[in-house]
């Protein structure tokens, strides 16, 4: 499987990473080079192989309903680039 | 001075205790050592003035007596560790000047155990990287230098701020974190103990994220008892990480009894990669007859999915990394690039504030996830991850300990292996495969290199095993008895 | 009757529900932040809910049994391991850049829910799955002209999902089915079904085509949060398919959005682009793994549901399925009844909650909870009617002094000196005083029998409507001579 402009374009859309034309010739070796280094799993066969989710063989603790947290609107617009009375601001969203 | 940036920890702390020093001098010789070393950009941001308020409140302590196990220890902390109130920036443009309101868990309880913050440490941009060149705030020079050569070589990555600090005596201890080899390639390529303890052992609350199966914290140190002192006061169960483990963090540095006999070692052969450097090859040879001189058994053992754990960390690490870095979006925190929509907004940011190396991390990673791909790629690395680890199971039905070399080579230059992402990725070979099965692994410096460099061995435990591993690399350590010192270190 | 008139045949609407429900919990699913409804922006949000570097998800417990709780209540499969993923997508009220929910093993499977329609019968709406999933925050687009406000409150707060399978029909369907869904939840306590504060709120897939024929490409109009406005937006939306297909045109597969101003649908731009979700498992969390015998203690739990509710209602009290229905609309409106309804009359009880009560509440803007008359006074006063103490007509009155004054009705009654006359003497005595102030009246009743309810009318106005209206009734025609 290897990748094309196109494509690299795609995934850079999705990611939300701007690219240039310049940029996407290169990604589209470097990230062709990975692939193919990637490719080798091919190999291996995993039929019947369960996918490891967690390198830790423990299932999920679950925590009681209780209100511990939050209260500190001031904190969590400190570090915002632009907030107004509590809210953060962003570019206007049309929908 | 140097006497004091020359103590380890474990020395540093018997003189505190004895009021032989106090914790402010301890605090005042390592600013300046790390003046000294500036050079080497391990520190990006200092914090002396916190630093020797922090010793003071020590010193007080210890004067009545008191004191945790790291009271008036000075150490740096990697930069992905969010620290109240200092700017935490995990080495990239895109956290801007973000200050965290908050202290990760790790660091939390090294305050709590008396230690004192000289400043952030570099790293690789979200600690991915194996050279600290992907860093925004430029490369780390390893104090090591090649026999007559001042070629500036790269301190390994992602912890090469902490390994290089460490090393260079501009801290007594550092912590670090480790996806797929980020404490342990350091460790080697500077000289340092590193240690990678199991998945689970030390919190991730708080600590930047890259690959959220695969990150682990742990210390950087000079001598193995000191990474003892060290991981015992970063362990914790914490409740907020779902996959912190809730077993007893044992006080490691008891274990260091200085006996192995018995204890059977496996060396796992296919880590015989071809084209293995003479040298690394000897390396290794020779701690199989350290252990053995020491009454260990040694066994051979075979790891059949070593080859595979590379490409697998391949798709799992960023796959994984370009869902955690999504949150780096330029609303709530950190770096924002006008744009003329909110999706411009996004493009831009995320541009001009994740380098080139975290990009492409990103990039491969959506690409796996996207669909059509997800099974051919993520799903399938899962599974042979899935392998690898029953590989580690069955041979630690045989073996305690597995030892091999930390890294196929010693430090390179800065620049030689950037244009190259796989050759770089290569580094990793001996380490990732730890990540990969979720276990303990520790790198202590074992020999030099032909050209004056410090070269490491690995030892790989059993899960929650850090005791049996401990015990071995220190008896290892001994045997090693490497002295040699790197040429930039604070004088 | 279910289908629809095209200029060239008929047309079938085919209906899925992907509904949103609030878990009515303390904290949020991820965070101990609080969930509370209208607080200022950003003050109930926790770090992990603003997606802050390194912070870490841990489940609630209570948000898993809440959804295990439901699942039971829609008959459905409960997966004792089910898996968090996150699904990843770029929105600003999105704080981590992917929402924590279930993809491939969601904690509910398979149910089925049943609705009647109004003709009396029953059609079975299958549930294809429940999952949890975090709420995301709100933006709020019309405070600056050139900028939106993000705030954060509702990120994290946790949602059951619970998606239908495509066997809806009618727009009626649909409006039966989500009003039975909230029914469910409300009175398994597990999500408050206030769609007005978007706790509850509807996501609807609506294709066309020839009955019978192959499934027609469908558009999904979202976040709908009122029954009424589904309704119209499913009329709205299976009329403009069909014009389109008659045409000549295609169905494009996109996200729509209901404009309650102009009663239309309208295509959403911004979700135009093609999604690719990219979920995966979320590394943060680890399966969970539930016992059965965890899950049993949650069956044990379940309160009696509204369709068994309805057949009980209609064999202890004899009531129709009519008034069954309308008691159960409401698991509050029930137990209403149920304590009214203890020792008096069923029928006169379901007549004065339904009737009167309803009609004063609403027109009070009262609900069942904070009616200010309580169930026990209702009681009291339709079993004053019962017992023949008062008579239906000076109940009304006795309503009115209950409402105006707050004492109970026996007291008003008592006070007022309401009480019904039986006594047949005294009625006696009145009805002849009637008789012989009016010999006129007597001699045209006698050609014209049905003018005694002129004598009963005079007789109630004599003794102040406390007689008893038979009783004075049958003495007239006793007296008179009248046959029955
Ligand atoms: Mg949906
Ligand atoms: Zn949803």
């Amino acid at each position: 499987m290897a990748i094309d402009q196109a494509t690299v374009r795609k995934v850079a859309n999705l990611a939300r990473i701007r690219v240039s034309d310049e940029q996407v010739a290169n990604l589209e070796s470097e990230l062709n080079q990975i692939l193919q280094f990637v490719e080798q799993l091919s190999e291996v066969d995993t039929d019947g192989v369960a996918p490891l989710t967690s390198a830790v063989e423990m299932t999920q603790p679950l925590r009681a309903d209780v209100i511990n947290d939050g209260g500190y609107a001031d904190q969590i617009v400190k570090n915002a680039p632009a907030s107004d009375d509590g809210f953060f601001l962003v570019p206007k969203v049309i929908e | 001075m140097s006497d004091l940036t020359n103590l380890t920890l474990s020395d540093a702390r018997e003189k505190l205790r004895n009021k032989d020093i106090t914790a402010v001098e301890l605090a005042e010789a390592h600013i300046d050592a790390m003046q000294q070393t500036a050079g080497l950009n391990a520190f990006i941001f200092n914090t002396e003035e916190k630093a020797i308020e922090m010793a003071k409140a020590s010193d007080v302590k210890l004067a009545k007596g008191e004191g945790g196990i790291l009271e008036g220890i000075p150490v740096g902390v990697k930069d992905l560790f969010c620290t109240k109130d200092v700017r935490t920036t995990a080495s990239s443009k895109i956290l801007g000047d973000f200050t965290p309101t908050y202290e990760s868990t790790v660091t939390a309880n090294m305050w709590a155990d008396g230690a004192v913050l000289l400043g952030k440490l570099n790293c690789d941009e979200f600690a991915m990287g194996s050279s600290n060149e992907t860093s925004f705030f430029g490369p780390v020079v390893n104090p090591w230098q090649r026999q007559g050569d001042d070629t500036q070589l790269v301190p390994g990555g992602s912890s090469g701020g902490s390994a290089a600090a460490v090393a260079a005596r501009a801290c007594i201890a550092a912590t670090a974190t480790d996806t797929g080899g980020s404490i342990r390639q350091p460790a080697a390529f500077t000289g340092t103990v590193g240690m990678k303890p199991t998945y689970g052992r030390c919190s991730r609350w708080g600590t930047v994220a890259f690959a959220s199966s695969l990150d682990q914290a742990g210390p950087i140190t000079r001598t193995v008892r000191d990474a003892a002192i060290m991981l015992e006061s970063m362990a914790s169960y914490d409740v907020k990480d779902s996959t912190s483990v809730n077993v007893a963090v044992p006080a490691y540095e008891k274990t260091l009894t200085g006996d192995i006999k018995g204890l059977k070692i496996g060396i796992p052969k296919e880590f015989k990669v071809d084209g293995m450097p003479e040298e690394i090859q000897a390396l290794w040879q020779q701690g199989i007859e350290w252990l053995k001189a020491a009454g260990a058994e040694i066994h051979d053992v075979s790891l059949p999915h070593t080859k595979y754990a590379l490409p697998a960390y391949y798709i799992v690490a960023p796959a994984e990394a370009s869902s955690n870095l999504a949150r780096y979006d330029g609303v709530r925190y950190g770096l924002r690039v006008a744009g003329d929509n909110i999706d411009e907004q996004y493009a831009n940011s995320r541009a001009e504030g994740f380098g080139e190396e975290v990009q492409r991390r990103i990039l491969i990673g959506t690409y796996v996830l996207s669909a059509g791909y997800y099974d051919a790629y993520y799903k399938k690395a899962q599974r042979v991850r899935t392998l690898i680890k029953r590989d580690f199971d069955q041979a630690y039905e045989k073996v305690d300990l597995m030892l091999t070399p930390t890294t196929p080579t010693a430090a390179f230059g800065i620049g030689e292996n950037i244009g190259d992402p796989l050759t770089m990725y290569l580094n990793d070979i001996f380490t990732v495969s730890v990540n990969m099965a979720g276990l303990p692994g520790i790198s202590i410096p074992a020999g030099i290199s032909a050209n004056g460099l410090p070269l490491g061995l690995q030892l790989i435990g059993k899960p929650f095993d850090e005791e049996t591993l401990f015990r071995a690399a220190d008896v290892m350590e001994q045997a090693a008895d490497f002295t040699a010192l790197p040429q930039l270190m604070a004088k | 009757m279910s289908l629809i008139q095209g200029a060239t045949g008929e047309w079938e609407i085919v209906l899925g529900l992907e509904i949103h429900a609030q878990i009515t919990s303390q904290s949020k699913l991820m965070s101990g932040a609080s969930t509370k409804f209208g607080a200022e922006p950003n003050s109930q949000v926790s770090l992990v809910d603003a997606a802050m570097p390194g912070m870490l998800p841990v489940v609630n417990e209570f948000c898993y049994e809440q959804a295990v709780l439901t699942g039971l209540g829609l008959n459905a499969e409960i997966n004792l391991v089910s898996i968090f993923d996150r699904k990843n997508y770029f929105y600003p009220d999105l704080p981590q850049g992917y929402q924590i929910s279930q993809f491939t093993d969601p904690i509910v499977g398979p149910g089925v829910v049943k609705i009647e329609l109004p003709d009396g019968s029953f059609h079975d709406v299958g549930i294809e799955r429940l999952h949890l999933e975090q709420d995301a925050g709100k933006s709020i687009h019309d405070l600056y002209p050139s900028q939106s406000c993000v705030d954060l409150n509702r990120s994290g707060v946790a949602l059951m999902e619970i998606v239908s399978d495509p066997d809806m029909r009618t727009a009626e369907h649909a409006k039966l089915y989500v009003s039975k869904i909230r029914t469910i939840l409300r009175y398994l306590g597990t999500c408050d079904g206030n769609m007005e504060q978007g706790s509850l709120r509807a996501d609807v897939n609506v294709s066309v085509r020839r009955p019978g024929a192959e499934l027609g490409t469908r558009c999904e109009i979202k976040n709908m949060n009122s029954i009424r406005n589904i309704g119209m937006a499913i009329e709205y939306e299976a009329r403009r398919q069909v014009d389109i297909i008659e045409d000549g045109g295609t169905i494009a597969q996109e996200t729509r959005l209901w404009d309650v101003a102009k009663g239309e649908t309208r295509s959403m731009r911004s979700k135009e682009e093609a999604h690719d979700y990219r979920y995966f498992p979320d590394p943060d969390l680890l399966p969970v793994v539930l016992e059965q015998s965890w899950v049993d203690a949650i069956k044990a739990r379940i309160p009696e549901l509204p369709d068994a509710k309805h057949g009980r209602l209609m064999r202890q009290y004899g009531l129709n399925s009519y008034d069954a229905n309308i008691l159960i609309a409401d698991p509050e409106n029930a137990d209403y009844f149920e304590i009214v309804a203890k020792g008096v009359d069923a029928k006169l009880a379901v007549n004065w909650v339904t009737g009167d009560l309803f009609g004063m509440l609403n027109k009070r803007g009262f609900t069942i909870e904070t009616s200010p008359i309580k169930a026990e006074a209702l009681g009291e006063l339709v079993g004053l009617i019962t017992d023949k103490t008062i008579s239906n007509k000076i109940a009304k009155q006795v309503f009115e002094f209950m409402l105006e004054t707050g004492d109970a009705p026996t007291k008003i009654v008592e006070e007022k000196g309401l009480k019904q006359v039986t006594d047949t003497g005294a009625i006696e005595k009145a009805v002849d005083e009637v008789i012989a102030a009016n010999p006129d009246k007597v001699e045209q009743v006698k050609q014209k029998p049905k003018m005694a309810g002129w004598f009963v009318g005079q007789v109630m106005q004599a003794t102040g409507g406390k007689a008893n209206p038979q009783a004075v009734s049958d003495l007239i025609k006793a007296k008179l001579g009248l046959e029955d």
